[in-house]
């Protein structure tokens, strides 16, 4: 007289409404529970570096970074940080692991890294690529491409290289030393730069010889603000080319009240830099309340830090000036009404008028090709943007590709990275007569990290600390000179702390379905109740049965397959967990491990043959 | 045993119980026990039921003698009173701590050496007694602590890890609880909590000893082929006679519940035990049923469970002894003890 199966899961069985193995050889599904390194588009290995730096491996922790995102010194100041607000870490207590700050200890601490970058063949495979500027994309596709032998060429307008990232970014943020070391690793490779170069046709460009042409001239035009008045004073400034003129020294004051007009990251630079410049009283005007900000949300906290005064609700609506000089600025009050956090109607309830001596309009920038003949194959759609596939990066002319915010329009310098070496890729098949469109696969390795009965070679003990502050120059000294960073970076306590709040995400819990006895002991010790033995459902029906009830439907959820004993199935939300590692120390026969998540994204390195075994010249980690 | 510590957060969407407890308010300390010890589940499967009880932590004493299974107080509800005692002797702590204090709710654990063999005297009259408390045996067949052994309830011809044969019959803590006159008798499985959590609710909320003896596998001694107490054998061969279910006092009880072979217990503080036949030839209000039945099944091998025997009426200690309502440990030491006046007065009378 043996039990049955219940009947409910016997009729679902029978007519298949149950869940299938969940494939976790799929790479997908491990990369997803990595929320940071899901979030960053370059996807830097982040715990694996966190862990370095733990363990003091600084010139290791850059080298991981530097393989994923180029840039870690720069990226550790001024990255939008796409992986923080996915930190699961922010799920579990509030606030995420400052990442960022971490990959700028990464980057202070390590020593010579020289002999580690790339290695560049004396010989030459014949190929001539043309970049068009300087900036983080064109870097990124060199900085891909001259391992290969490739001859890379280019041109940038300016006297200097960096983009964006020298212009756009004031020194206190970004220090010129940080920007010009990790720019000349790239350019020290051989790559052929002819500076004060403008482009100023592409047909003559494509006379030359190239085989392929990228463009990366960012988005360099700022947005204007065609209200009356605009143009009858000196003193209304568009963002970014004043930035950029403060950069290059060629201004080097401003009056005592500045307006900007905006809340972008550009307008919190604008405000920032303005103080330094000598402005005395400096507000940001914007025309919508505080939860539509575009700026990130540490930006604005550094800038109120600063005194910065943040005016809401304030549409700007003429530059008033008298007899050439700017007294001010008139604004239509705003009132919004906001329903589940979409404005649906506005209304104008009154006027104001604010006295200042300077505006700065920061309200966006876009790219503009004026340079590029519209009978050269190159589409270009209505708005005037260039026609380029979202995964090879090619315009409609073969041999021509954009990249970063010349591709789809401002983002950021991790995306333009991305977009780098996905445009290096497309070069390298290109130039060898293969299709773009074929791509390798991401590929995943597991590795367990088991040492003893309960030990992991790796810290799972779950530390309750905070996310640590990061200390700031004392406001009084900090506008002493125009170049002063701010940020002091995280000393050897605090950056030993942090990195132990790292959850530790790659190091996956793997289940072997054949080993389960359900015991029933992992169940109990996981401390955030994530995981659940039931029998088998749809997927309605399951989530029902689980023992801490679905938060974030977006997360990856784990089906095993019907388990020995009794048919029933492992289920892990992998929401809440935090890879502490206790059910496989609690599993008696090791069917669940901790095993480590090496994830590769193909460069274009890893097109080339023969270079799956031997030495790799990008010198790219092998094993996590 | 894991070195690092159990974190503990606040998640969102976690539940709380009527007092305003999370499940996680009932655990106690990290367990020391091996990796994918039965005992570890069952005090899951405690937690699970004082939690859904809404039991308050100082209202619970748990008490056990020695062993493996004797630890197990440790794991759970860290608030709570508790006592180690000697090998055997947790019937008489028990008896003494709740006649002295009878609003207390007593969980006794004991593993079958502790109660089968070194207490077994201890266990007949602390159910002859009706002690008001769940008395769970956390019964795995060997003695783990001494390296494996077979213990009294290892049934006969079953192996040792290292192959021997054990000669002897087995003492069947269940059958005994019964002929012993105990008023409530379950028996489970530690790897089935939808069966062990609403037996232990309906245990602790019993009116007397309730005497609960859970399968739990010892990984580490006895988990191989050969082993009648093993994950793999018990799930083969266990079968449930009876299905129960605890209604609160507050709850009110639907027709629905009646389908079938159902039938309520009702108890004294006005909760109800509700109890479904699984298989129609069980009566577990009869004792003599009972008994023929588990012994019939016992020659097949198969592992009887499910609510076996129940007799809510069987006065408990308290009744037995005629003692006032309030608990004696609030009556004050004068009333307690009025002075050898009134003892010789006693006495007087006695003459």
């Amino acid at each position: 007289m043996r039990e049955l199966p219940a009947s409910g899961a016997h009729y679902r069985a029978c007519f298949k409404l149950t869940m299938k193995r969940t494939d976790t050889s799929n790479p997908e599904y491990f990369h997803k529970v990595v929320d940071c390194q899901w979030g960053c588009p370059a996807h830097t290995d982040v715990p694996e570096y966190i862990r370095l730096i733990a363990q003091g491996r600084f010139d290791d922790a850059y080298m991981v970074n530097r393989e994923s995102n180029i840039f870690p010194g720069i990226l550790g100041r001024v990255c939008d940080r796409p992986c923080e607000p996915a930190c699961r870490r922010g799920r579990m207590d509030e606030k995420p692991v400052a990442i960022c700050r971490l990959k700028r200890v990464a980057a202070d601490h390590r020593g010579d890294i020289t002999d580690r970058l790339p290695l560049i063949p004396p010989e030459k495979n014949g190929k001539k690529v043309a970049l068009i500027g300087a900036g983080c994309a064109s870097l990124a596709v060199a900085n891909d491409l001259m391992p290969l032998g490739y001859e890379v060429t280019i041109f940038e307008a300016q006297s200097v290289a960096g983009g964006l990232m020298r212009f756009n970014i004031p020194a206190f943020r970004l220090p010129i030393e940080v920007l010009n070391e990790e720019i000349a690793y790239i350019v020290d490779m051989g790559v052929e730069v002819h500076y004060n170069h403008r482009i100023e046709s592409m047909s003559q460009l494509l006379e030359q010889g190239f085989d392929a042409i990228f463009v990366g001239s960012g988005a360099p035009r700022g947005k204007e603000l065609k209200l009356p008045g605009r143009y009858d004073s000196e003193n209304v400034h568009i963002g970014i080319d004043w930035l950029e003129s403060v950069a290059f020294g060629h201004i080097d004051a401003v009056g005592e009240n500045v307006l900007i007009i905006g809340v972008g990251n550009t307008a919190m630079d604008c405000c920032r830099t303005s103080l330094r410049l000598g402005a005395k009283n400096v507000k940001v005007m914007a025309r919508k309340p505080r939860e539509f900000f575009k700026a990130s949300v540490w930006e604005l906290e550094d800038a109120e830090e600063e005194n910065v005064e943040i005016v809401v609700n304030r549409s700007p609506k003429e530059f008033v000036v008298e007899d050439g000089k700017l007294k001010g600025m008139l604004f239509e009050l705003m009132e919004y009404t906001i329903e589940n956090g979409r404005i649906q109607d506005q209304d104008v309830i009154g006027e104001e008028f604010v006295p200042c001596d300077d505006v700065v309009v920061a309200i966006g920038q876009e790219n503009a090709f004026p340079w590029i003949e519209r009978d050269l194959g190159i589409e270009f759609n209505p708005w005037e943007e260039p026609v380029v596939d979202k995964v090879t990066f090619e315009s409609r002319r073969k041999g021509v590709l954009f990249g970063g915010a010349a591709a789809f329009g401002p983002k950021n310098i991790i995306w333009a990275v991305e977009h780098g070496h996905q445009a290096a890729i497309s070069i390298h098949r290109h130039c060898q007569g293969e299709s773009l469109t074929d791509r390798l696969p991401v590929t995943l390795n597991l590795s367990s990290r088991k040492m003893g009965l309960h030990e992991w070679s790796y810290s799972n003990s779950f530390d309750p600390v905070a996310r640590r502050k990061m200390m700031h120059v004392p406001l009084a000294t900090r506008f002493s000179e125009l170049g002063k960073e701010v940020e002091l970076g995280f000393d050897a306590e605090l950056a030993a702390q942090e990195v132990e709040r790292c959850l530790n995400c790659d190091i996956q819990t793997v289940f072997t379905d054949s080993l389960c006895i359900e015991c029933d002991a992992c169940l109990d010790i996981c401390p955030t109740q994530c995981l659940t033995i039931t029998s088998n459902g749809d997927k309605e029906d399951l989530v029902k049965r689980l023992k801490a009830p679905v938060v974030e439907h977006e997360q990856p959820l784990f089906v095993s397959d019907e388990l020995k004993q009794t048919s029933r199935v492992m289920v892990k939300d992998e929401n809440f967990c935090i890879h502490c590692g206790l059910c496989a120390e609690r599993c008696p026969t090791a069917a669940w491990d901790m095993q480590k998540s090496l994830l590769n994204f193909p460069q274009a390195i890893d097109y080339v043959d023969g270079n799956k075994s031997g030495e790799h010249p990008c010198q790219k980690r092998k094993a996590g | 045993m894991s070195f690092i510590k159990r974190p503990k957060f606040d998640l969102p969407g976690q539940k709380l119980n009527e007092i305003g407890l999370a499940l996680r308010d009932y655990e106690g300390t990290m367990s020391t026990l091996c990796a994918g010890c039965g005992h570890d589940s069952i005090t899951a499967a405690l937690i699970q039921a004082l939690w859904e009880m809404s039991i308050a932590p100082e209202q619970l004493i748990k008490l056990s003698g020695i062993g493996c299974s004797s630890k197990t107080p440790a794991y759970f509800v860290h608030g709570a009173h508790g006592f180690n005692s000697v090998h055997g002797r947790m019937p008489s702590v028990a008896t003494g701590a709740l006649a002295g204090n009878r609003d207390l709710i007593g969980i006794g654990v004991s593993g079958d050496g502790d109660s089968l063999s070194i207490g077994f005297g201890q266990f007949g009259h602390v159910i002859r007694r009706n002690v008001n408390m769940l008395y769970l045996i956390e019964n795995n067949g060997v003695y783990a602590l001494t390296k494996g052994q077979f213990s009294a309830s290892a049934d006969a011809g079953s192996t040792s890890k290292k192959g021997e044969v054990n000669q002897m019959h087995n003492i069947n803590a269940v059958a005994t609880a019964i002929s012993m006159g105990a008023s409530f008798v379950g028996r489970s499985f530690s790897g089935d909590r939808e069966q062990l959590v609403p037996m232990l609710k309906a245990a602790i909320a019993h009116p007397g000893c309730a005497v609960v003896d859970v399968i739990s596998p010892c990984v580490t001694f006895n988990n191989h082929e050969g082993s009648t107490k093993s994950y793999t054998y018990t799930r083969e061969h266990k079968m449930r006679v009876t299905e129960t279910d605890l209604i609160p006092v507050r709850s009110e009880i639907t027709a629905s519940y009646y389908a079938g072979d159902t039938y309520p217990v009702r108890l004294h503080d006005g909760s109800t035990i509700l109890l479904r036949k699984v298989d129609p030839d069980y009566d577990p209000t009869r004792r003599n049923n009972a008994l023929g039945f588990l012994e019939r099944y016992r020659h097949r091998g198969e592992i009887v469970t499910g609510l076996l025997f129940i007799d809510q009426n069987v006065p408990d200690m308290h009744v037995q002894s005629r003692t006032v309502d309030t608990p004696l440990k609030a009556l004050g030491f004068d009333r307690l003890n009025p002075g050898s006046e009134v003892l010789a007065k006693l006495q007087q009378g006695m003459k």
